[in-house]
């Protein structure tokens, strides 16, 4: 029987936003019956456009930069903008595919996209934010499915 | 090796080799082959676990042209 694997995404930044896609869309492509919970911050996973999707330098000390940048210059006007472009640019060379593809695949491969309602209202988030395709749910939702579930992963 | 299709997933990385190879999988009848290019050295073992995991049998791997090469047979 195929495995099954759970998902919760809170996380709303680009650096973020890849693990759940990269891990479903492969989980789908193996045959596997994926669901993804997007909760909190993960809800900006599922709105129309990604491209308001950033990454921040500030207080990222793991970020690789290619000039070492204090922290004081982290977080000046532009330069969440600007490493964002660049982390955008950086992955574009090397092949890594876009957040919109990665969603895209993960879609036409059947994996299901749950948005918690409760933060959805607590965000006071509209259906006409989101993309088609989503269902809405709550922790029950997602633990009567993570209960089945091989693997159950919180990002 | 004789194959029905191909798929050049050159310059691409994780997950795209084994996501784009399932799509390319899915519009091919039971028996057929399909050859993949990948540059990403990280497709070597993905492909191992993907033909196992999907028991579409990974008939061939090498390298031509300093890319990875593999013979798939779908199930």
């Amino acid at each position: 029987m195929a495995k099954k694997m759970a998902l919760i995404a809170t996380k709303g930044t680009l650096d973020m936003a890849y693990p759940p896609f990269i891990l479903a869309s492969t989980a789908a492509a193996l045959g596997w019956e994926v669901q993804i919970f997007f909760t909190f911050y993960g809800l900006q996973l599922l709105r129309k456009n990604l491209k308001s999707i950033k990454i921040s330098p500030l207080a990222n000390p793991a970020m690789p930069m290619p000039v070492p940048m204090p922290v004081f210059v982290q977080m000046l006007p532009g330069m969440e903008s600007m490493a964002t472009m660049m982390m955008k640019q950086k992955m574009k060379s090397k092949g890594v595919a876009s957040l919109t593809e990665l969603r895209d695949l993960c879609q036409e491969a059947e994996v299901k996209f749950v948005a918690c309602q409760m933060t959805v209202d607590l965000f006071d988030f509209k259906k006409s934010d989101f993309i088609d395709g989503i269902e809405y749910g709550g922790a029950a939702t997602f633990m009567k499915f993570a209960g089945e579930s091989d693997v159950c992963l919180f990002i | 090796m004789k194959f029905d299709k191909e798929y050049d997933a050159s310059g691409l990385a994780c997950p795209l080799p084994i996501v784009k190879t399932k799509k390319a999988l899915n519009d091919m009848a039971p028996g057929q082959v399909l050859k993949v290019l990948a540059t990403d050295p990280g497709s070597v073992c993905d492909m191992a676990a993907f033909a196992e995991q999907t028991g579409n049998a990974l008939l061939e791997q090498g390298s031509e042209n300093s890319k990875f090469v593999f013979y798939l047979k779908k199930a």
